[in-house]
């Protein structure tokens, strides 16, 4: 089974793949058919979630500043920086 | 000796010169400048006056002894010279004239119009370059001069031997080999970047990402990518993203350039670090022809930064299509589900209504009102027989039965109250009321007289007040 990860913390990898692993099982065809549904409603619900992270996604721009101990800091950089 | 192929700037070599025989010493070789030549031909003449020859060479005889002199110097015909340019001039004809100089000697250079138009650009005064060609003597001017074929920078071809050791030795070590490049992570969440942040080739990049997958974070490790201090600053932006958290590929990217623009990315150290470098990479270095050792050792290569970024993350739109596809599949093959389960359901119906009890009871009762119906047969025939039989009986009966013998004249009597038969005289009394059967009734009646003419019993009297 499926481990039911919150959907809000999955990645779009993860989520897409799991939307691929719940299509397979179905094809498989050897589901209960309490079981059939519940995949069937998980796998909409992905889908779903797939689509909004592509559509309200903005690309997160940082940059790489050298920080006191010589380690790197991620900071968040502007594209019209000079 | 200097190395054979470089001019010697501190005098002529002449050998064999025929006439002259000269010795050669090993150091210091005899400072010979035209002048001294001519002083010398003025010895000989000398001498060949006492000898009664020619007297007398004629600047044109001299000159043209003097070209053929050095053009017979198999050293002077393919050399290389290096030197700071200067009195450059191209005129009408096209052809280029310059000086080539050293701190302790100049040389003039000519290249002919048609070399001379080869020539990516002209060179500047100043400038280190080296020339190609080979030595001879312009007569009419009474100059020696450089014929050059070749000019080029002085940096190239040390940069091109350069290049070669890297390729070589970084070929040996098996750092280009094929499989050791790896797979590209489908959906980079964090894309490093080395670039320099003021380039065109970074806001290419920014866009592309932005447009096909804005779901990722790029993360910029700022670097010059060109001069002297490219190459250090490249391998520390590699090093830096590398130990970041969790990037899942780095593009290393820059815009088009020369061949000297493009140095950097062919030191030793950075295309050790690209090799080197624990997340994949993928090079977007804009170049058309020349070959750049990053390339080689990067895990892919693209040919600008844009086809980079390409490279390196999915098309929205693409994934957008996808996942319709697998909704759309989700669909079918659940409804197909569906119909296939429903179907299965109806088939056990089917099957249940036919193995019901139902159908064993109609069947049962069907027997049972079979067998009654045959039962009714049965017995109706039955029934039929014994009315057969008693019919007939009734017939024998009948023609042994009283009423024929009623019907010929015989009565039945008997007694009132009991209905006893009577068949004797003894069993009345006059007065005692008997019931009389004749064949179509019955009446009563009353003995009136009695008479024993048939009793055997009887004994013969008068008939003399019998009661």
């Amino acid at each position: 089974m499926t481990k039911k990860k919150s959907m809000q913390n999955m990645s779009y990898e993860e989520a897409f793949q799991e939307l691929e692993t719940i299509v397979q099982q179905l094809e498989s065809g050897d589901l209960p058919l309490e079981e059939s549904l519940d995949f069937f409603e998980r796998g909409q619900s992905l889908g779903k979630y797939c689509s909004d992270l592509l559509e309200k996604a903005e690309l997160t721009l940082k940059k790489l500043a050298p920080s006191e101990n010589g380690a790197f800091a991620e900071v968040d950089f502007l594209l019209e920086e000079e | 000796m200097q190395p054979c192929g470089s001019l010697c700037a501190k005098g002529l070599l002449l050998h064999d010169a025929g006439r002259l025989d000269l010795p050669l010493q090993q150091r210091g070789q005899i400072q010979l400048t035209l002048p001294s030549v001519l002083g010398m031909l003025r010895l000989v003449k000398t001498i060949s006056f006492l000898d009664q020859q020619t007297p007398y060479w004629s600047v044109t005889e001299i000159t043209s002894y003097i070209r053929q002199s050095l053009e017979s110097d198999y050293r002077l015909q393919d050399i290389w010279i290096s030197g700071e340019v200067s009195n450059i001039s191209r005129p009408a004809s096209g052809h280029l004239y310059f000086t080539i100089k050293d701190s302790g000697a100049s040389l003039r250079c000519v290249m002919w119009r048609s070399q001379a138009a080869q020539l990516a650009r002209l060179p500047q005064t100043g400038e280190r370059m080296q020339a190609h060609g080979h030595i001879s003597v312009y007569e009419a001017g009474g100059t020696y001069q450089l014929y050059a074929d070749t000019l080029r920078a002085a940096g190239e071809g040390e940069a091109f031997r350069e290049f070669l050791r890297v390729k070589s030795l970084l070929e040996a070590e098996g750092l280009f080999e094929a499989e050791r490049k790896r797979d590209l992570p489908v959906f980079p969440q964090r894309i490093g970047i080395v670039a320099s942040p003021t380039s065109a080739g970074l806001q290419d990049v920014l866009h592309v990402l932005e447009r096909r997958f804005p779901l990722a974070t790029a993360i910029l490790s700022p670097t010059p990518v060109q001069g002297e201090e490219a190459p250090a600053k490249i391998v520390s932006a590699i090093e830096a993203l590398n130990s970041a958290l969790a990037i899942d590929v780095i593009l290393i990217v820059r815009g088009g350039g020369s061949a000297e623009d493009l140095r950097a990315f062919n030191a030793e150290d950075v295309v050790r670090a690209i090799a080197g470098s624990t997340a994949p990479t993928i090079t977007g270095i804009g170049h058309e022809t020349d070959l750049i050792l990053a390339d080689f050792a990067a895990d892919r290569r693209a040919p600008t930064p844009s086809a980079a970024a390409e490279v390196a993350v999915p098309d929205r739109q693409a994934l957008y299509v996808n996942i319709y596809e697998q909704r759309l599949a989700l669909k079918t093959i659940f409804q197909e589900g569906l119909r296939g389960k429903r179907k299965m359901l109806e088939q056990c119906m089917a099957r249940l209504r036919f193995a019901s009890p139902r159908v064993r009871i109609a069947n049962a009762r069907q027997r049972v009102d079979d067998h009654l119906r045959q039962l009714g047969i049965v017995i109706s025939h039955h029934i039929d027989l014994h009315r057969q039989e008693i019919s007939t009986l009734s017939r024998t009966l009948n023609a042994i039965g009283p009423a024929k013998v009623l019907a010929r004249g015989y009565a039945l009597v008997l007694q009132k109250e009991d209905h006893t038969i009577i068949r004797s005289v003894h069993q009345v009394k006059t007065g005692s009321t008997i019931l009389v059967n004749v064949s179509d009734g019955s009446f009563d009646a009353a003995v009136t007289g009695i008479d024993h003419a048939l009793d055997e019993k009887a004994v013969y009297r008068t008939d003399s007040g019998l009661e």
